[in-house]
């Protein structure tokens, strides 16, 4: 076997995210490539959540549908995962959350009970991990060290019972090796590794940091919080003021504030949130403020799915705010990407003096993954604003555009930023004269944004038949269907810049005889905003909004389902 | 300093003849002159409305944002830069209706900033309805029995929430109001100064001579530190108390309490992203 996906699913607040971690570190010492994600509901305790885990010597960064070994901790585990347990999926649990399942691989572990023997049943966790580790044959010794160190860094009395447990759970999955319950036959790993494992939202967070990010003000929502609790952690280290407002209207207009006085400033919400931001938004296209907003989308509209994953959040960032003026979108596709592009927001943002987004989902920032770095001498950061003499305008017509901005008390010149339309110097003007210069100035510059457009990435042979599309979090998912594919015809265009789109779109497009976009929104918003920038049609669209991310086999399955069609 | 330097010359001003407007802008003149506070060091701070105009009409740096949202930015402001005096003003229905939430979790957070809401109790921008300060029974075009609700009490609900500073003042005595704003704007926290003034245009009721009639100023013996009492004479009912109400000297701001400004006390435009420190941090997830 190339990898191994393993699931763990039970109740929340039953401690799945412990063994997550915990698991994710060891099996990534061992040298092993590491894929984490979860899927939650939108409670603090109950109700039925599972984490997957896939290991490899190979790559793996992308969600299956296929369970290798089930650890259930709950009764309802097993029917909330559906189809996707198997006969081949080897199930372990404790005799109440198997039971009524004989048809399955099951095998009894008394967990709780075993916890209980050591002291509580939270222990259940680690001996899981004790199982998990044998049956994967990891070396006892880089297991006991990743408990150790994990434990310790909690609290000291934890460490001692935590190796019971783990001792428990090792013994455990050894003998189930031997009597043949549970053979993985997965390759080993010849060397440890020394590559970081990050989530999405850490990716984001030290792309923030990493872009000079030192003020933060947003309203707690999911799957965006995860965001500003991290730059929170880091805001004695960092420099970074982090706030939490009253209301997301309060949050972006405080962050408009900062980036006027001279900070560098970001917002972290979701689509509801985002809703209510979006005067400010108006605002920030206005005055020709720089913001850096990270949306992180989740099943809409109104509250709709709060814990779930979706990209129906497109349209929105992009049409909201009242008003023509510029703004530049991003979706990253891989964590080096959300670290990259986040990074790069913040002077884009102060650049040009536009918002500029970061469009992430809740299947991006849950999930973890290993990468062997992030360089940082690749990145600089530079800061546009200036010092202003006595006869500052802030609004100065200039070729490009772009007005030279200066900040309230560096310089001899006043600054005066006005929501209504302005003149030069930032006065209210009922003029029409300078009300359509103001516009056409503001407009004038989306031709310097354009010349730094990303373009969209095209895995596999520039010799393409079919090409695939794709954007943000998807990446990685299509990416291995492909794979899986294995027709040297089938490419994937992925685009982690979604506005404004690249003008030589329309070259890849044209040079398909067949293209498919997938996303997750039920309209493909994203192949409706390519027909209206490039006239170009896409023929086959794949599309999920049920909540989940797309599995590596669905998108298998529907190309493979498309393309059949298509040979008559 | 004169209050000349921070005349902008002869300015197409968008206020009625008559309006309170001229006279706060005036004191504010004055104020700033005698604080020998620099237009460059002055950030002015307003919504929308006729009394959020205020900061176009003499030299100062502003931030003129949305209807309601003069305080957020505020604070982000003052936050990123607290070298910078700043002020947040706008009308009454700007900072008590749209802007309500905002100012009872800024009164919280302490920002060391002056709040000064114009308070016409009445709509004067959008022609005459009626404002969260209206009287009840106040006729507008919109409340044509007259108005419903009870008024929204600004100076009672500063106090509940133990406001830092909480004052009270007519656009009419310029003396006695410049003495307030000037406390106001030295006090270190969230300062609220609701100053009365005519709308000459739209209110026919709170006329110059109702507010003299209808208000008194608190005397020298009143003691600003007792919170209790300056809870009672906010409710009164019969003539309304001008001055200082209260004054709580134990609060920290916000600025205070940021970490950032610990040990170094640089505005964030000064300071850098720290490469190195990154790298550490990145690292450690291996």
């Amino acid at each position: 076997m190339n990898d191994i996906t393993i699931v763990l699913c039970g109740e929340a607040g039953q401690g799945i995210q412990t063994v997550e971690q915990l698991f994710t570190k060891i099996v990534k010492k061992s040298g092993f490539n590491v894929f984490s994600t979860k899927e939650y509901m939108s409670r603090v305790r109950g109700g039925s959540n599972s984490t997957q885990l896939r290991i490899s010597t190979g790559p793996v960064n992308a969600y299956v549908d296929r369970i290798d070994i089930l650890i259930t901790l709950s009764e309802n585990a097993i029917k909330h995962l559906g189809n996707r347990v198997s006969k081949k999926t080897i199930i372990m649990g404790e005799k109440n959350h198997i039971k009524n399942n004989k048809n399955l691989k099951v095998i009894e572990i008394p967990f709780s009970q075993y916890a209980k023997e050591i002291g509580n049943i939270i222990f259940s966790n680690t001996i899981a991990v004790g199982v998990l580790s044998a049956v994967c044959n990891i070396d006892k010794k880089v297991v006991t060290e990743q408990v150790e160190d994990f434990f310790s860094r909690k609290k000291k009395n934890l460490v001692k019972n935590n190796l019971l447990a783990l001792e428990k759970g090792y013994h455990i999955g050894n003998e189930l090796v031997k009597n043949g319950k549970a053979r993985i036959n997965i390759s080993q790993p010849t060397k440890q590794k020394n590559d970081i494992v990050l989530s999405g939202t850490q990716a984001i967070a030290l792309g923030a940091i990493a872009g000079g990010c030192n003020f933060i003000s947003s309203y707690p929502m999911s799957p965006s919080t995860g965001v500003l609790t991290f730059l929170s952690q880091q805001s004695n280290d960092f420099d970074i003021i982090v706030e939490q407002a009253e209301d997301e209207i309060s949050a972006i207009n405080m962050a408009l504030g900062a980036w006027y006085a001279g900070a560098r400033a970001m917002v972290t919400t979701s689509g509801g949130g985002y809703a209510l931001m979006t005067e400010g938004i108006s605002l920030a296209g206005m005055i020709e403020s720089p913001i850096v907003i990270h949306l992180s989308q989740r099943p809409a509209p109104a509250t709709g799915l709060p814990t779930r994953t979706e990209q129906s959040d497109l349209e929105h960032a992009l049409y909201s705010g009242h008003g023509d003026f510029p703004k530049i979108i991003f979706a990253p596709g891989t964590l080096e990407d959300g670290f990259y592009l986040t990074q790069k927001a913040f002077n884009l943002a102060d650049k040009y003096q536009v918002p500029v987004y970061i469009l992430t989902d809740q299947y991006f920032v849950d999930s973890y993954y290993n990468i062997t770095s992030i360089k940082l001498d690749r990145i600089s950061n530079m800061n546009y604003f200036i010092k202003t003499n006595k006869n500052y305008q802030r609004y100065e017509l200039t070729k490009n555009g772009i007005s030279p901005r200066g900040i309230p008390g560096y310089g001899n010149g006043l600054v005066c930023v006005d929501s209504d339309e302005h003149d030069e110097e930032g006065r209210i003007t009922e003029s029409m004269d300078i009300r359509t210069k103001m516009v056409d100035k503001r407009l004038r510059k989306i031709k310097e944004i354009g010349k730094e457009t990303l373009l969209p990435k095209l895995i596999g042979s520039k010799n393409y038949k079919t090409l695939i599309i794709g954007w943000g979090s998807t990446y990685h998912i299509i990416k291995e269907a492909l794979e899986k594919i294995n027709q040297k015809n089938i490419s994937f265009l992925h685009f982690n810049q979604i506005y404004p789109i690249h003008k030589d779109t329309l070259k890849y497009l044209k040079k398909a005889e067949k293209t498919i976009i997938v996303e997750n929104n039920a309209t493909s918003q994203f192949s409706k905003l390519i027909k209206l920038h490039t006239d170009y049609e896409i023929n086959h669209n794949i599309l999920l909004y049920s909540g989940l991310p797309f599995s590596v086999e669905t998108v298998e399955k529907q190309i493979k389902q498309i393309l059949k069609r298509g040979q008559k | 300093m004169n209050t000349k330097d921070y005349d902008l010359g002869p300015i197409d001003i968008a206020w009625c003849p008559g309006c309170g407007n001229y006279s706060i802008l005036n004191t504010l003149k004055q104020v700033l002159a005698e604080l020998k506070i620099s237009s460059q060091q002055l950030v002015v701070v307003s919504g929308i409305g006729q009394g959020a105009k205020i900061p176009q009409y003499f030299k100062t740096n502003y931030f003129n944002g949305l209807h309601g949202r003069a305080l957020p930015p505020a604070t982000g402001i003052k936050a990123a830069n607290p070298n910078l005096t700043v002020i947040a003003e706008s009308g009454d229905g700007d900072m008590y209706g749209e802007g309500g939430n905002h100012f009872i979790h800024a009164t919280r957070r302490n920002p060391d900033i002056t709040n000064i809401v114009h308070n016409n109790m009445v709509y004067g921008l959008t022609k005459g309805q009626a404002s969260p300060t209206s009287e009840a029974g106040f006729k507008t075009p919109i409340q044509l029995n007259g108005v419903v609700s009870q008024p929204f009490n600004p100076i009672s609900v500063a106090i509940a929430l133990d406001a830092s500073f909480v004052a009270r003042a007519f656009a009419g005595d310029i003396e006695e109001t410049k003495k307030i704003i000037k406390k106001a704007i030295l006090h270190k926290g969230y300062a609220l100064v609701d100053i009365f003034q005519p709308c000459v245009t739209f209110n026919k009721i709170n006329t110059y001579d109702w507010f003299k009639e209808h208000t008194y100023y608190l005397d020298s013996k009143y003691d600003v530190t007792n919170r209790i009492d300056a809870f009672k004479i906010s409710i009164e009912q019969n003539k309304l108390p001008l001055g200082i109400f209260y004054i709580n000297k134990n609060k920290k701001t916000f600025e205070q309490t940021l970490k950032t400004y610990k040990q170094n006390k640089k505005p964030l435009y000064q300071r850098q992203a720290q490469m190195d420190k990154i790298i550490k941090l990145i690292n450690s997830n291996k």
